[in-house]
């Protein structure tokens, strides 16, 4: 088994799997660096993006990248509402408060819809999912590399608007000091509101990169959330760069002791990696001091 | 006074009257006789939550086809009382709608799809003597702890890997022995553990060496690195036991990973079904499952099957296992004439019923399994579900092994 060529072809796997572990752990980050909250609702709302892409195949026949726009859109739409008709206003600004929000719509998203999905596994057959690319012994399939290439490039641009756009040095000025950016004029209720929407956003992206590979089901949503929570950790809750290492990290380490240990074995190393960085480095690989 | 004498009932006649028909008021006044309660325990949310709800459809269906055909007539034609409890997939959860059906005064139970939470739940049955009729668990644990109240119609993994194994010798023979080593992937319950152990101490007997037993969890995101073992350990057959989520997506991997094996052979696949070859007939195009399977040759279950499928649902096998139990439930409570819990553990000891819907033998019940419950093999072929084995409802003839990619 510790054939060089396997070893390449787990890293490859690892790295591809860590595109989309980076995507929904930005998106988490995101709403951590800025409302300082965990958002319990991540994996109900990945899951909620999710069946709006697989309708929107089934309905209309949009292939789920060609989708990416529209969801992505719909995601900031529906996040952004979210928060200023719920979340804001029943939080009262306090962060408990949003804890307990979040957690509650994530029992009442996934409920209402194993109400109206039903509980039945759906998939999208597009007609390149068996297509695929051979480097060494790895056959990397065509939908994640795609993947790969398009969270980097979501992730890209993310990261050139929060540095370069009005709104995201306004996000990073909430982020850092609230008080401050209020004094200043900042419309901090908006920030928020946007910064909420952008996570969603990025789980809206991942949705469309997902499903041409995995299926959606009313829980579907959480099994990619407790890996983003172990990221989000390991890279510095907040940070964006820390999220990215962090994905393909995790990603790397799932693969390889899947490959080596075993697939439930494997596991532990995610364990282990969360353990230790709360042992040694409890702010994480790129966090700072709050 | 004498005008109301002329209006034809006397005062005397009028009493009398009245208390014939106070005393006389259940059979008079049309009452009926109290409801039986069947307690339909399954997992309609949580991971496993598709397959509980087809539990609940063919559950639901069944008594409602017992009280239109006028109910328990032994018992002065009694309806059936569905009370409906979700295991939520976890074990304890399981055990709460036990208690909770209790306090109610159910009759009997018919439960749960998983292996742990069948065990525990009609474990907690047993307490109270209640007869719990086990409907799609498949672990032979289920019935290995002496409990008299515990009954199964189908059969339970063991009978599935010998009739399994049985029929991949037979192919494996025809094909000139072509396949002499195995790969097992199995989900890591009690389901999938215990028909992987089974498989690989039985497979020697035909010839075939299980290469190796991998187990992943539920969910798991990614079969890229079980893909991609199965191909360094290069086996000539993969054979697989999952539930369906994880039997679809491993499927769908091994497809695009380019796994070449003679062929995908899956002992109660949770995902062999007619969505999946219909949605994804290249992944499928030549998997083979050894499962529960309706008696194609049925004129009722053809006509289930129908109904079934109005109402937009598929006719997998939880459909058609609840239905079967909440049948061999009535039949037992015709027969015992009361729901008196000894008696009915009594008749459903000594039933003879006929399950019309499954390819079965005369049911007869040795310490709670039915030894008549068999499985078949099927196969994917072109976008079908087709029948390889048993012969006699075989509607195919199997391609193994299967033409490399």
């Amino acid at each position: 088994m510790f054939d060089p060529a396997f070893l390449l072809a787990g890293v490859l796997n690892g790295l591809l799997a860590g595109g989309i572990y980076v995507l929904v752990a930005v998106g988490l980050t995101l709403i951590y660096g800025v409302l300082h909250i965990i958002n319990f609702a991540h994996g109900s709302l990945l899951m909620l993006a999710m069946y709006a892409v697989f309708y929107l195949w089934r309905l209309i026949g949009i292939d789920p990248y060609a989708a990416l726009p529209v969801v992505t859109a719909g995601a900031f739409g529906f996040g952004y509402v979210l928060y200023r008709l719920l979340i804001g206003r029943y939080s009262h600004g306090r962060d408990e408060n949003i804890l307990l929000i979040t957690l509650g719509l994530s029992i009442v998203i996934d409920n209402v819809a194993l109400l109206f999905f039903g509980g039945d596994t759906q998939t999208i057959d597009v007609p390149y999912a068996g297509s695929f690319v051979e480097v060494g012994a790895a056959f990397l399939p065509l939908p994640k590399i795609i993947s790969f290439g398009a969270s980097l490039v979501i992730c890209a641009a993310l990261g050139l608007y929060m540095a370069k756009s009005d709104m995201g040095k306004a996000i990073r000025a909430v982020a850092r000091e609230r008080q401050g950016a209020r004094l200043v004029g900042i419309d901090v209720e908006n920030v928020f509101a946007v910064s909420y929407g952008i996570g969603i956003a990025c789980l809206g992206a991942a949705a469309c990169l997902l499903m041409p590979t995995y299926y959606v089901t009313p829980t579907s949503g959480h099994a990619f959330v407790l890996v983003a929570f172990t990221i989000v950790v390991l890279g510095g809750m907040g940070s964006f760069a820390g999220a990215a290492v962090g994905g393909f990290l995790i990603g790397i380490t799932e693969s390889l002791g899947g490959l080596f240990l075993g697939e439930q074995l494997g596991q532990i190393g995610i364990s282990l990696i969360f353990i230790l960085i709360l042992l040694l480095k409890p702010t994480g690989l790129f966090g700072s001091k709050a | 006074m004498t005008k109301q004498r002329t209006s034809g009932v006397s005062r005397r006649t009028f009493l009398a009257g009245g208390t014939a028909l106070t005393i006389g008021a259940p059979g008079l006044a049309g009452a009926q006789p109290a409801a039986v309660k069947v307690g339909l325990i399954h997992p309609v949310t949580g991971f496993v939550a598709y397959n509980g709800q087809q539990s609940r459809l063919g559950g639901t269906m069944a008594i409602e086809d017992v009280n239109k055909a006028g109910g328990i007539k032994s018992m002065g034609g009694a309806k059936l009382e569905a009370l409906l409890g979700d295991s939520q997939s976890k074990v304890e959860v399981g055990v709460s709608e036990v208690e909770k059906m209790n306090e109610q005064g159910v009759a009997a139970y018919i439960g749960c799809f998983q292996s742990p939470v069948g065990i525990a739940a009609s474990q907690a049955a047993a307490k109270y003597g209640t007869p719990f009729l086990v409907d799609v668990g498949a672990s032979d644990l289920l019935m290995s702890r002496g409990l008299k109240n515990v009954f199964r119609l189908k059969p339970g993994f063991g009978v599935c890997v010998d009739d399994g194994i049985a029929s991949l010798g037979a192919l494996n023979k025809a094909a000139n022995n072509v396949a002499k080593t195995a790969v097992i992937v199995h989900e890591s319950g009690e389901f999938g553990t215990g028909t992987a152990k089974l498989l690989a101490s039985k497979l020697p007997s035909i010839g075939i060496a299980a290469k190796e037993l991998i187990a992943h969890d539920n969910p798991t995101r990614n079969f890229d690195n079980i893909a991609l073992r199965i191909r360094s350990l290069a086996p000539d057959i993969v054979m697989m036991s999952n539930y369906g989520n994880e039997y679809m997506l491993l499927a769908r991997t091994l497809y695009q990973q380019k796994v070449n094996v003679a062929g995908f052979f899956s002992i109660l696949g949770g995902g062999f079904n007619y969505k999946f070859v219909k949605e994804m007939p290249d992944v499928s195009q030549y998997m083979m499952d050894v499962n529960h399977w309706y008696n194609p040759k049925s004129p009722q279950a053809q006509a289930l099957k129908k109904r079934v499928e109005a109402t937009g649902a598929l006719f997998t096998f939880e459909v058609y296992l609840t239905y079967s139990n909440v049948m061999l439930l009535a039949d037992a409570l015709e027969h015992a004439g009361s729901a008196d819990k000894e008696k009915l553990i009594a008749a459903l000891a000594a039933s003879t019923f006929k399950a019309e819907l499954m390819p079965y033998g005369p049911t007869k019940f040795v310490n709670g399994q039915n030894q008549g419950g068999r499985p078949a093999t099927m196969q994917s072929l072109k976008g079908e579900i087709e029948v390889i084995a048993p012969e006699e409802f075989a509607s195919a003839k199997a391609v193994f092994p299967k033409p490399k990619l």
